[in-house]
């Protein structure tokens, strides 16, 4: 396989600053030396590549849009491209960050006392430390609002009862963000590995993003001090303003993906020949599919674009906005890798080739973070004024 | 010590090249570019021997207004500033008019070191170090593969042929050619991308180099440059058949007396 350049049919790398496209370009270097070659074993294993978390942390991606405390303080379109060139890598990798960065840093940044900003947010930056953000019950996931976890204030703490299921780098964390019912509400917590009462089990079995750690947790009578409570965290709201940061990142990460995806397939449409003599790129459906690829990786990429732009702006409805880029772009990445892993043929379901393993992925990517229907929901009300929830 | 690392822009590997018409070049408009592989080993030498010894490391690099992407993935790495001259009045095809060109920019600089590429992924004429270094009136090595900062000089291990190397002191200030691969280079952290925005990017043309359009003009040097092309396949293949006493006779004559190898 040559070098990957990025598919930019349209020029949109006119479109994003030198500083921009510098960060893109570290990224991609780090991505081709330091997980292409090793994730297709990771994926095998079903193992996150543990090794890489230090480097990530050393290069400054770790909740590279956040101000201070050892963050970078990128604007959203840097932020973007660095998922971008991770998911290329893997949805696992960029799940790793995004939980990491969207889903710990944001709300210790944004709802943490400044003692909480002082402890975490150097050492997650760094990739000292890592985080979870369990949100998600064994019954209950699009809807979060029906969550059985409780944290009842007693006067030591909060005493923590629950569990909470498919939960990213659940295992790996030295901290996880805990959503739970109180007496006032649906609230934040920081719950510390070690905690007495605090265990957690690795899913296994999984399917799709394999090379990711994801974990049952459960709390059992946790006595959670009232200075690790997130005191600017007063609803389900709060939860939902995290999930936000991190479906931005999704909305540009799966285009790393489908790019990956495409570049290979066309690589090797070139070179496979079947009938008369001609590559299988010669022929019409052949063609139809990589033009189809084309079209919505461009697409996506100038939503995503935009996308930043007016995050860096600010807008009133950028929630919606980013549900709208997170539906469309993963459901077309993976239609991409659906369609690339055609393109190989009985290659395509090897994991000499990364199509599959991407299409897997990306089963994962079009469910968390709101599922694709849930999305349409979110924007189906916006446009028409009706919840069509229940 | 104060190091001049000089760094220059060339297509992406593997890149699809596509020949111009006349044969002069190759178009440029669907490429894409990069650092020339043996320029990041020198700097990242550079960037280690500034670290140890501390100093400065200043990049020079020429070439179009695209080449100021690469000076700042330069800066981002640790470079301290940077030297750009912008050749668009002029053709950069021969070393000897590219060396004079740097030269007059590296003479404006007191310096202890000059690091160049051993090579660039593009002409690969491996001229353009050691020229400049004639034309700066200071000793060289080439093919270097490691650098020991001594007493009043350096000494350097260069590559030679089949497996044997050469260790060689050379005083200060020299020039020094560097060999890929002879270490790891680093990555631009996203806080050296962002601090790579304040350092400085000096511009320079020909005239602020004292230099004149027929300083630079083509062909002087007697080195013409006159097409590119694909290699065209000149080898080929027989194949012998019928009895094999017959074939092993006709092929060890062939052997001995056409390719004249046994
Ligand atoms: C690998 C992996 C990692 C994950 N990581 C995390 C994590 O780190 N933290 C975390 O908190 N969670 C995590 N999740 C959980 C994820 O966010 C949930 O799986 C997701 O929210 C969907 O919930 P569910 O699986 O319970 O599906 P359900 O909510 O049961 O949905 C099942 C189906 O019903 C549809 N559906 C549900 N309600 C409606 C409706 N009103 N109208 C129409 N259709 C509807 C859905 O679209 C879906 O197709 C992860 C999941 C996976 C697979």
């Amino acid at each position: 396989m040559p070098k990957f350049q990025g598919t930019d049919f349209y020029q949109i790398d006119d479109l994003l600053s030198d500083e921009e496209r510098l960060i893109r370009q570290t990224v991609r270097e780090f991505v081709d030396d330091e997980v292409v070659p090793v994730i297709r074993d990771n994926y095998r294993d079903g193992t996150f590549p543990t090794q890489l978390i230090a480097k990530i942390g050393k290069l400054g991606l770790l909740g590279s849009n956040l101000q201070g405390y050892g963050c970078a303080g990128l604007n959203n379109v840097a932020y973007g491209l660095i998922n971008q060139e991770l998911e290329r890598g893997d949805s696992g990798l960029r799940s790793f960050a995004s939980v990491q960065g969207s889903l710990v840093m944001y709300p210790i940044h944004q709802f943490g006392s400044e003692e909480q900003k002082q402890k975490w947010l150097p050492k997650l930056a760094s990739g000292e430390a890592v985080g979870c953000f369990a949100l998600t019950e064994p019954d209950s996931g699009s809807n979060p609002g029906i969550m059985r976890t409780r944290a009842e204030k007693t006067k030591n703490g909060w005493l923590l009862n629950g569990s909470k299921m498919w939960i990213t780098n659940g295992s790996l964390a030295d901290v996880a963000v805990i959503w739970a019912k109180t007496e006032d509400g649906i609230r934040g917590f920081l719950v510390e590995k070690g905690t007495e009462g605090f265990t957690s089990k690795a899913v296994h079995g999984k399917l799709s993003l394999r090379a990711s750690d994801t974990a049952e947790l459960f709390f059992g009578n946790c006595l959670i001090p009232e200075e690790n409570l997130l005191p600017e965290t007063i609803g389900l709201k709060n939860a939902l303003m995290c999930l936000t940061q991190a479906r931005f990142g999704i909305a540009w990460g799966v285009i790393g993906a489908a790019m990956a995806c495409y570049e290979e397939a066309l690589e090797y449409a070139k070179g496979r020949i079947q009938f008369a003599g001609k590559p299988i790129a010669a022929h019409q459906l052949v063609q139809e599919k990589f033009v189809y690829m084309l079209s919505e990786i461009t697409k996506a990429q100038l939503l995503a674009l935009q996308l930043g732009r007016l995050k860096d702006k600010g807008t009133k409805q950028i929630h919606v906005q980013i549900s709208l880029a997170k539906r469309n772009n993963v459901y077309h990445a993976l239609e991409i890798a659906r369609l690339a892993r055609q393109v190989l043929g009985a290659n395509g379901i090897s994991d000499d080739y990364q199509a599959m393993r991407h299409m897997c992925n990306l089963e994962t990517v079009i469910t968390y973070e709101g599922t694709h229907d849930i999305h349409t929901l979110i924007v189906g009300e916006y446009i028409t004024g009706h919840s069509a929830f229940v | 010590m104060k190091i001049i690392v000089c760094m220059k822009q060339v297509p992406v590997k593997d890149s699809l090249l596509k020949i111009t018409d006349d044969g002069s070049w190759v178009h440029e408009t669907d490429l894409n570019y990069e650092i020339n592989e043996s320029d990041h080993y020198a700097l990242e030498e550079a960037l280690r021997l500034k670290e140890a010894h501390s100093g400065e490391v200043v990049l020079l690099s020429m070439g179009p207004e695209r080449v100021r992407e690469a000076i700042k993935q330069g800066l981002a790495k640790g470079a301290d500033r940077a030297i750009h001259i912008d050749n668009s009045s002029f053709t950069t095809q021969d070393p000897f008019v590219n060396a004079r060109v740097l030269a007059a920019a590296i003479k404006r600089e007191e310096f202890d070191l000059v690091l160049s590429g051993l090579q660039t992924d593009d002409y690969g004429s491996a001229q353009t170090g050691v020229i400049l270094a004639e034309n700066l009136g200071v000793p060289s090595a080439t093919i270097v593969m490691e650098i020991q900062k001594q007493n009043g000089g350096i000494k350097v291990k260069r590559e030679l042929e089949s497996g044997w190397f050469q260790w060689v002191e050379l005083p200060l200030p020299s020039l020094l050619t560097i060999q890929s691969g002879i270490n790891q280079i680093r990555y631009a952290t996203i806080k050296g991308i962002m601090m790579a925005k304040k350092k400085e990017i000096k511009a320079l043309g020909l005239s602020e180099l004292g230099l004149s359009e027929s300083d630079v003009e083509e062909g002087q040097t007697g080195l013409v440059f006159s097409k590119i092309y694909v290699p065209e396949k000149t080898k080929k293949t027989e194949i012998f058949e019928g009895d094999p006493r017959e074939v092993a006779q006709k092929l060890a004559d062939k052997l001995k007396n056409e390719a004249k190898v046994i």
